[in-house]
């Protein structure tokens, strides 16, 4: 066993984590930064998002109206003041990517450029054409190159966060190229570790977004905000999952059933495409199931088009990555025939649960990102406002744990519990040997998932999934994991990761059962109406070894009263 | 038939290698990566190899594909005629275990030409700087790398001189010469002008060739050659 000290540790190399860095590294040149990540930076999820981020850098628009928005999109589950305070951080974080080299796209004039997006009253997307993440993945990794004391641990699998006296003191990993366990002592950390889409099977999401922050944090007694919520992108390429930009619907994209037939004035009189997330979802799943979908080419799933004809002049330079992508996974031109797509998981509202200023139960742990639950996207994440938050507040994480880490000294590391880690790991799961595989336990998790976790859920449904759920975890004692070998064993991270997806499948349907209301994302047939009386407050969930104790918290209002939300 | 025929060359831990063959169902997947997938959580749980986004914009998946670095995520098969998939570690890079190769050489490599933006005012962010869209063109091109290695590959020099600096870190350099918000050009000249950097370059043009994401950089590369010739000339005549 090996043992690295730094003084602040970021867990995940994705966008929050590398903005969390830098500004680790730029509070003070003297203060070291661990980034552990499983992956190298670069291959971080976020270097899929696509288009664009939501800034107020326009005197027409205002911060209240991006509040609004949010607020309007969550559902009235957001925290109103954490909103508020978010909204105004966002505009500096453009500038300064746009400094450190980010390519967002231009008016002829020079500045920064914005574009329309789902459910915004202002068009107040920044973008790089329609690789917005990517972009600004090789910008913050770049910068973060700049840092001598920013040293970067890659494919290091953070197992477990040590915890004694309620301070963090240390974190598990194993490296995966070499196998050895290494332990990262540290005074503060954050985690930054992505969300859990992955626990569906058709999903936008990059394969290694399994929820592994969420799931340490867990363990470790840290509690989970509202993980029920799990959003639906509209527009999942069939048959792959790969997202289809909500800007190609912004753009004026159309959606059209099996008649040809555009669809959305039934849903959304108003908004029609640009409608938000979870209403444009719902409205393609009940053209589906009314008969109108396709069925055709790509197996059993049924699907829309989704028709960008009408603005092929626009795709070349607005949305090139997506007509790339229809042409290079379907052999499809956007340009002159429709696009299959169908809805997909996209994004975990919930996560660990913290506030505008990232910091959560243990005063030396930190959370932002996807990994985060403000709570900013309530039941429903705007478009748009994801990257933002990675920006702004994994500035913020980073400046309070570098802080946290300037006044305060090292707690030693509590050694019985990073070697129970190490038998856990090397004397039971690598030893279970009843000859189930994980794989297929994963696979079948997903599906279930999909099936009676989705976009319509019923107390059947839910019953159902939670039964299955639970077969899997007794399953999962039974595992043999066939790959013996210590350097580069993928099975081993398979294994580790799947025991965390199992833990958060229960939680989110767990949550989704009590949550007997609709809102947002959470949409119960059986309660198909938002309940404020009983359900505006946050879901939180406990760890308990008899699994998650649920709890609620109230919703931070200011000045926004929830109003009948339609589009 | 309704089966891949699919080859792969495995590499342990301790590098011994052999050939592997696999039959996999057709109409379980459709692209290299999901063919790997489907081995690896069905077929033999050892093989290893890397991934991460499936929509080729992480760079993680490249190999060698029936000969010729590709990425495995966005090798459709459909798209390909034949029953039979040859798959290999990428060329010029050390195998780790199977399919995985060290990166960390590349990637120094990359950090090397300063691929950042360089200011002397920096630390004031105020205001976005000014940027036309005819000067974003410039080098937007360039921005496309996903660091996949592809062309380090194909490239023959990187295959008989493993410190030159090789295309995608060249086409970096030039990346941000280009861009109107950098001022360090001469720093990043210096650095590409040295006996590994672009002057060792053939215009064999094979990396471009390879390219997943269409970035050029044998035409970054001589962007780069007369810009040096241009920092030469000063030199010798002082100019400014
Ligand atoms: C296809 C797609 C398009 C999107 N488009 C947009 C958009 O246009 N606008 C917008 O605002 N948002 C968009 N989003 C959402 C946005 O991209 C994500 O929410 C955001 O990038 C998450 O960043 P992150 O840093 O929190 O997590 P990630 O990028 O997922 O990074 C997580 C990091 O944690 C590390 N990690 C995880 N587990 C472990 C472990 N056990 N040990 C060590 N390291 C670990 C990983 O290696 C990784 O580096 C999009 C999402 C998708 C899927
Ligand atoms: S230049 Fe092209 S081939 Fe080379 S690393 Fe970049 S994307 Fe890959
Ligand atoms: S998996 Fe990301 S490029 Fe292939």
């Amino acid at each position: 066993m090996d043992t690295i000290k730094e003084d602040v540790i970021i867990l995940g190399g994705g966008m929050a984590g590398l903005r969390a860095a830098v500004a680790a590294a730029e509070y003070d040149s003297k203060i070291t930064i661990g980034l552990v990540s499983k992956l190298y930076p670069l291959r971080s999820h976020s270097v899929a998002a696509e288009g664009g981020t939501s800034a107020v850098l326009n005197a027409k628009d205002s911060f209240d109206l991006h509040a609004y928005d949010t607020i309007k999109g969550s559902d009235y589950l957001g925290d109103q003041d954490a909103i508020e305070e978010f909204v105004r951080l966002v505009p500096e974080q453009i500038y300064t990517t746009d400094h450190w080299g980010c390519p967002w796209s231009r008016n002829e004039d020079g500045t920064i450029a914005q574009r329309d997006f789902g459910a915004l009253s202002f068009p107040r997307a920044v973008f790089a054409a329609d690789k917005t993440g990517f972009h600004v993945m090789q910008t913050l990794y770049s910068r973060a190159l700049m840092y001598p004391n920013i040293h970067f641990y890659n494919e290091y699998f953070a197992t477990k966060l040590v915890v004694e006296n309620n301070l963090f003191n240390a974190i598990t990993t194993i490296n995966i190229k070499t196998g050895d366990f290494v332990v990262f002592q540290g005074k503060s950390i954050v985690f930054a570790a992505g969300g859990a889409g992955r626990l569906y099977q058709f999903s936008t999401n990059a394969h290694f977004v399994t929820g592994d922050g969420d799931g340490i944090a867990y363990r470790a007694g840290i509690p989970l905000k509202d993980m029920e919520f799990m959003q639906f992108h509209p527009t999942g390429l069939v048959p792959s999952g790969i997202l289809i930009t909500e800007a190609a619907r912004a753009e004026g994209g159309i959606l059209l059933n099996n008649e040809k037939k555009r669809f959305m004035s039934t849903y959304a009189p108003n908004k029609l495409e640009k409608a938000s997330r979870d209403v444009v979802s719902r409205a393609i799943m009940w053209e589906i199931e009314a008969g109108r979908g396709i069925k055709g080419e790509y197996g059993d799933m049924e699907y829309v088009y989704l028709d960008l004809t009408g603005i092929s002049n626009l795709l070349d330079e607005r949305l090139p990555m997506i007509t790339e992508i229809a042409k290079k996974f379907n052999g499809i031109d956007a340009h002159t025939e429709p696009i299959p797509i169908h809805p997909a998981a996209h994004y975990t509202m919930g996560g660990i649960d913290s506030n505008v200023k990232t910091t959560t139960l243990y005063p030396n742990v930190f959370a932002v990102g996807e990994n985060a639950c403000v709570s900013i996207h309530g039941a429903n994440r705007l478009g748009s406002n994801s990257t933002n938050e990675c920006l702004a507040l994994g500035n913020v994480a980073g400046k309070v744990a570098a802080e946290w880490a300037k006044s305060h000294d090292f707690a030693s590391v509590s050694i019985s519990s990073v070697n129970d880690e190490e038998k856990r790991i090397w004397e039971d799961l690598l030893k279970r040997n009843g000859g189930e595989n994980v794989a297929k336990i994963r696979d079948d998790l997903r599906i279930n998932l999909d099936k009676n976790v989705g976009v319509f859920r019923t107390e059947d449904l839910l019953q159902q999934g939670l039964k299955n759920i639970k077969s899997y975890q007794e399953r999962y004692n039974r595992i043999t994991i066939e790959d013996k070998s210590s350097k580069f064993n993928m099975e081993l991270q398979w294994a580790l990761e799947l025991g965390f997806m199992l833990d958060l499948a229960e939680i989110i349907n767990v949550g989704a059962i009590m949550r007997k209301e609709s809102r947002g994302a959470h949409y119960r047939r059986d309660f198909p109406d938002r309940d404020d009386k009983n359900f505006m407050k946050h879901t939180i969930a406990s760890y308990s070894v008899n699994g998650p104790q649920i709890s609620y918290k109230p919703v931070v209002k200011t000045k926004w009263e929830p109003t009948v939300r339609s589009y | 038939m309704d089966e891949y025929t699919v080859e792969i060359k495995r590499t342990d831990v301790d590098g011994k290698t052999r050939m592997q063959t696999f039959k996999v169902p057709k109409d379980k997947v459709s692209t290299v990566l999901e063919t790997l997938l489907y081995i690896k959580g069905y077929l033999d749980q050892t093989l290893t190899f890397r991934y991460s986004c499936g929509m080729e914009i992480c760079g993680s998946c490249g190999m060698e594909i029936n000969g010729k670095p590709h990425m495995a995520c966005s090798f459709v098969l459909d798209n390909f005629k034949g029953d039979k998939i040859l798959i290999e570690p990428l060329k010029h890079f050390k195998i780790l275990r199977d399919l995985a190769v060290d990166i960390d050489p590349f990637f120094d490599k990359y950090k090397a030409v300063k691929p950042y933006v360089i200011r002397n005012d920096d630390g004031n962010y105020q205001k976005e700087l000014l940027q036309t869209p005819k000067q974003f063109d410039e080098y937007i091109d360039y921005s496309m790398c996903i660091k996949c290695g592809l062309c380090m590959a194909a490239c023959p020099i990187e295959g008989s001189d493993e410190n030159y600096l090789g295309p995608a870190p060249l086409t970096a350099a030039w990346r941000f010469i280009a861009d109107n918000r950098d001022q360090g050009k001469k720093m990043r000249l210096e650095i590409v002008s040295g006996a590994e950097g672009a002057s060792r370059c053939h215009f064999a043009g094979e990396c471009t060739e390879v390219c997943p994401k269409g970035v050029n950089p044998s035409f970054a590369i001589q962007k780069l050659r007369s810009s040096m010739i241009g920092l030469e000339f000063q030199k010798l005549f002082g100019g400014k």
